[in-house]
């Protein structure tokens, strides 16, 4: 009877304590503006990804109207000066590619494409990466030198080359380009979660834990890494801004699967031609590149602020 | 004991200050009253959270962003340190009242030497050390004593004026080499091309006595300075400490936690308990005669070698938080006599002669 | 069941020191240089010394928290020193550790709930989550919390709460013997009476032996049964309590005890100020550690390793060739009769 009483009490204290964290959390929120705007749009972004293919149907992409390429007929704004001709009658607000499919409707469809894209590889990065780094941090001797010389030498290439060289090497599909984008982002959560766990292995709390008698594996698992985590959460959200430019990057440069793939990065490449005869080409699927990447570093900074209970004061 | 004058060198009055934090407003300080006399030692003693740093902070104007002072005044020298310009204390601090810290590590540039540091100490300030030439080899302990305690006149103004840059830094290191001397520091020479990091914790604490030193002050407020160090070296310090005060004209505000400390150093003990000053005496009478009950109980807690108990009393509860202090006496919650009226209202500050004052609703 | 729980034969832990581009051996910190002491069933042993002394390095070595380099640590007839990963898990649970801050040694970011069940669950103590709630419940309120503490982190606590968490932690595992690492050092002081006394009262309860390591000798006496002085590595003297704090033998337990601040302001201390600082435990002098601070030093005291003496008290350890008489202006130097057999190093 009594254990049953136990419960119902010890569960009250546990939700009083989870809502003060909230109530923390939200409090730092408030404080901090930007944080709350990047996040508002972020939210946008990935609702926005989830609900693409609704607003948009996937067919758009395939509808290939060479007879209305390159032009702009928009109710709400016009680029005066360089307006090329559309039909009477039809309404592009951001204008059309080189295909004639409407810009707007393009990036709506790039969106989760794009997001998708990055959070893989983001995701894998993050995961390979910190499990290598934290168990090279934490062994020491010569399996940390090795992993050590390993990011050196994919450190002492630049990323996009890199990258273009595989993409060359191995062919230009989604999977192939993802794999390049994803050779060049690995190392960096090795070095940065080897650096934290260096750290965090010498700190009285886990002398404390070997003094229990804790596994390693648990120590370093449950304890070390939820502790090195804040920096690795940092460099996700901001990666995931600089894995699309990269991504994005790589299509610019024309090493896109196909030249119709809606895709920020490709859409925009379409447009290099045709800079000052239809420059919305460029300038929209670069704003939202630009967006994105924004919404996510503000995201990343104030998460760092709620996530670690040492910073709070 | 030396003799003190009458008339206080620095008084605080109804000082309280407040910081603004996340959670709320800190009331740090509340309508503090201290005064310190000329040529003594007043210790301020009290556990975490009684307010002795920020009131040490409060004088010497390194109070953070985020803190403001409610009410109150620090009068030196017929002024007013709260309502002087930043820069008008800057001088202050540089001339008139010298801090020492507990940690030399932070407090100590790390990519200095100390000779340089000290030179700094000397160079600092704007008027100058009169007689210098006099100085010649290895001054005896009168002369470096004699050196500290001038006090400067307008003739030793306008010497200062007229000396070039150059003569001055050689003045300053000669000056530092002999006041490392007066620290007692050995192979002085030595020290002053070292970094902080090279000497131990005792011969670092001494050099930040000796650049406190330098500048001749009136006031030497000691934050916690021998509590990082060992038992024989703090003995040292504390001894360095009562041997410097006969010699030189400042006086001291020790502030420490551990009132054995101030029962070896101090003239005078002020005992602070969250925010607020309980009990103000010369240490003598503050020992025979405890009247605080915080006082009492804090002199019970205390194990004391020369007779070993079996069990120590400890005072029930703790220290309160100060963003929601207790009302009334802040002290009330956890005193063994409180009553009624220790709840509502916030005691006066009693004179029970002899020098001793009381903030308690028992007398 | 032996009397004593813990023995330790000169225990010795060396930190190489590397250099150069090869990462050569250089030298050796001897933070703890041939140790030997012993520990009795239910007492507290305090362990005294300054810092360079090695105390810590002496309690982390006897848990095998630090790998020692060179002696033996016998725990209950078990050779620590030797033991294999298995036995010395096993040993984990016996022998507890509490540390000196109380604002480093709990997981940041684990509840104190969850820190208490894991010490429990990592020996197999309990083998439901009620089962571990209600365990933890009862432990913290043993250490004298209660239970919404359950929930919380390190950070919304005090020191002295974090002190009694550790505590808990430790108990949790249901040792006999803990090692206690300056464990109020970083406290108030009314705060630190309360963690001493409740200390003291789980020692009576539940019959436990202590390690009471400190800088702070007012405290040392409080607690311990029996004391020793460290100094740069190894034992000085090791002795009954009120032996070292009323009539110490050896030269820097003297001093010690003179440096001791005193509540009164009354009290005429003799001044005995030693001069100097603590050299560096890279740089043993030779023959006595203690001779070129020591003002009883003679050439004898600069070659040649020191034994342990037998001093005046019951199982007296003094490592000083000499009897000085300390009180009054004159000190008479009178040589002691070495005992140079192998057994009295551990002689108790």
């Amino acid at each position: 009877m009594t254990e049953t009483v136990v419960q119902t009490d010890t569960r009250q204290s546990e939700t009083k304590a989870r809502i003060a964290e909230l109530k923390y959390a939200l409090y730092l929120m408030r404080q901090n503006p930007l944080v709350l705007t990047g996040l508002v749009l972020v939210i946008f972004f990935v609702v926005l990804a989830a609900v693409a293919t609704l607003v948009v149907s996937p067919d758009e992409a395939f509808k290939l109207e060479f007879g209305q390429s390159y032009c702009w007929s928009s109710s709400i704004f016009s680029w005066t000066q360089l307006e090329a001709t559309c039909p009477p009658g039809t309404n592009f607000i951001l204008g059309t590619d080189g295909f004639g499919r409407d810009l707007f409707n393009m990036i709506i469809l790039s969106i989760p494409l794009d997001l998708e894209i990055a959070f893989v590889i983001v995701a894998i990065a993050t995961v390979f990466g910190v499990a290598l780094g934290a168990v090279a941090a934490w062994v020491g001797g010569k399996f940390d030198e090795a992993i050590l010389r390993i990011t050196d030498i994919f450190f002492a290439f630049p990323g996009l080359v890199l990258a273009l060289v595989f993409a060359a090497l191995f062919g230009r599909t989604i999977q192939t380009l993802t794999i390049a984008v994803l050779l060049v982002w690995w190392p960096t959560y090795v070095r940065l979660t080897r650096g934290q766990v260096l750290v965090e292995k010498e700190r009285t709390y886990v002398e404390a834990l070997k003094s229990i008698g804790v596994n390693p594996a648990r120590i370093v698992l449950f304890h070390i890494i939820p502790n090195s985590i804040y920096p690795i959460v940092v460099q996700m959200t901001l990666d995931i801004g600089g894995v699309i430019l990269t991504f994005s990057a790589l299509m610019f440069l024309g090493f896109s699967p196909s030249p119709a793939l809606p895709e920020l990065g490709n859409l925009a490449s379409d447009g290099i031609g045709h800079v000052f005869t239809a420059p919305w080409l460029i300038v929209f699927p670069g704003l939202t590149i630009l967006i994105i990447a924004l919404a996510f570093n503000l995201v990343g900074d104030g998460l760092r602020d709620i996530l670690d209970p040492r910073l709070r004061r | 004991m030396v003799s003190q004058d009458r008339e206080p060198i620095l008084e605080t009055k109804d000082l309280t200050v407040h910081f603004k934090t996340y959670r709320g407003e800190v009331k740090a300080l509340e309508k503090v009253e201290l005064a310190l006399h000329k040529h003594e030692v007043l210790a301020l003693v009290g556990e975490s959270g009684c307010g002795k740093s920020v009131t040490a902070l409060t004088i010497l104007g390194l109070l953070p962003q985020n803190a403001f002072v409610l009410e109150g005044g620090i009068f030196f020298k017929g002024e007013d340190l709260l309502k002087i310009s930043s820069e008008h204390m800057r001088e202050i601090r540089a001339e008139e009242i010298a801090a020492i810290f507990q940690d030399p590590v932070t407090f100590l540039n790390p990519v200095l030497t100390i000779g340089v540091q000290l030179r700094e100490a000397f160079l600092v300030q704007k008027h100058v050390w009169s007689e210098v030439s006099h100085y010649k080899g290895k001054p005896s302990g009168e002369e470096i004593k004699d050196f500290l305690m001038k006090r400067d006149t307008p003739e030793t103004k306008s010497q200062h004026e007229r000396m070039s840059g150059r003569e001055k830094e050689k003045i300053a290191q000669d000056l530092s080499e002999k006041i490392l001397h007066l620290v007692r520091l050995a192979d002085t020479k030595r020290i002053l091309t070292q970094y902080p990091h090279e000497l131990s914790g005792g011969m670092r604490q001494r050099c930040m006595i000796a650049m406190a030193l330098a500048r001749r002050p009136s006031i030497i407020v000691a934050d916690e300075i021998t509590t990082a160090l060992d038992v024989t070296v703090q003995a040292q310090i504390l001894t360095l400490l009562t041997e410097l005060r006969d010699a030189i004209d400042a006086s001291t505000i020790l502030i420490t936690h551990d009132l054995s400390v101030a029962a070896e150093t101090a003239d005078r003990i002020a005992v602070m308990y969250a925010g607020n000053v309980a009990e103000v005496a010369t240490t003598k009478e503050l020992f025979r005669n405890p009247l605080h009950p915080y006082t009492q109980l804090l002199m019970r807690c205390i194990p004391d070698v020369r007779k070993p108990v079996v069990r120590l009393e400890s005072i029930r509860g703790s220290v309160p938080d100060l963003i929601d202090p207790p009302s009334g006496c802040r002290f009330h919650p956890r005193c063994p006599f409180a009553m009624e009226i220790c709840r509502e209202k916030k005691p006066d500050l009693k004179d029970v002669g002899n020098e001793h004052l009381v903030h308690c609703h028992l007398y | 069941m032996t009397e004593e729980i813990l023995v330790v034969d000169n225990l010795r832990k060396w930190f190489p020191i590397k250099a150069g581009l090869l990462q050569k051996t250089v030298g050796y910190v001897k933070a703890v240089d041939g140790v030997s002491l012993k520990i009795r069933r239910g007492e507290t042993y305090g362990l005294v010394g300054e810092s360079g002394s090695g105390k810590t390095t002496l309690g982390k070595s006897i848990l095998r928290l630090i790998e020692p380099t060179g002696g033996t640590v016998l725990y209950d007839g078990i050779d620590v020193t030797k033991a294999k990963k298995r036995e010395v898990k096993k040993l984990r649970r016996r022998m507890q550790i509490i540390f000196q801050d109380p604002y480093a040694s709990l997981d940041p970011r684990q509840t104190v709930g969850s820190t208490l069940s894991e010490a429990m669950r990592t020996h197999g103590l309990v083998s439901s989550k009620s089962e571990a709630i209600t365990h933890a419940r009862e432990l913290l309120l043993r250490v004298g919390l209660n239970e919404e503490h359950l929930f919380r982190f390190p950070h919304e606590f005090s020191g002295g709460q974090r002190q009694r968490i550790a505590v808990a932690r430790a108990l949790a595992v249901d040792p006999d013997f803990i090692v206690l690492d300056e464990p109020t050092s970083f406290l108030d002081v009314s705060v630190q009476a309360q963690v001493l006394d409740l200390l003291k009262d789980l020692q009576k309860e539940l019959n436990l032996t202590y390690m009471f390591i400190s800088h702070n000798l007012s405290v040392v006496q409080y607690m311990s049964n029996r004391v020793g002085v460290m100094y740069l590595g190894s034992i000085m003297e090791d002795a009954e309590r009120d032996m070292i704090y009323k009539a110490p033998e050896h030269p820097y337990s003297d001093f010690l005890m003179a440096a001791i601040p005193i509540p009164d302001p009354e009290f005429k201390k003799v001044r005995k100020l030693l001069s100097g600082d603590v050299p560096s435990p890279v740089n043993i002098p030779p023959g006595c550690r203690f001779n070129p601070r020591c003002p009883y030093a003679t050439e004898k005291c600069q070659v040649g390793d020191v034994p342990f003496y037998t001093g005046s008290g019951s199982h007296h350890n003094v490592a000083c060739h000499y009897v000085v008489d300390f009180e009054g202006g004159t000190q008479t130097l009178r040589p002691a009769i070495p005992i140079q057999t192998a057994e009295a190093r551990i002689r108790s």
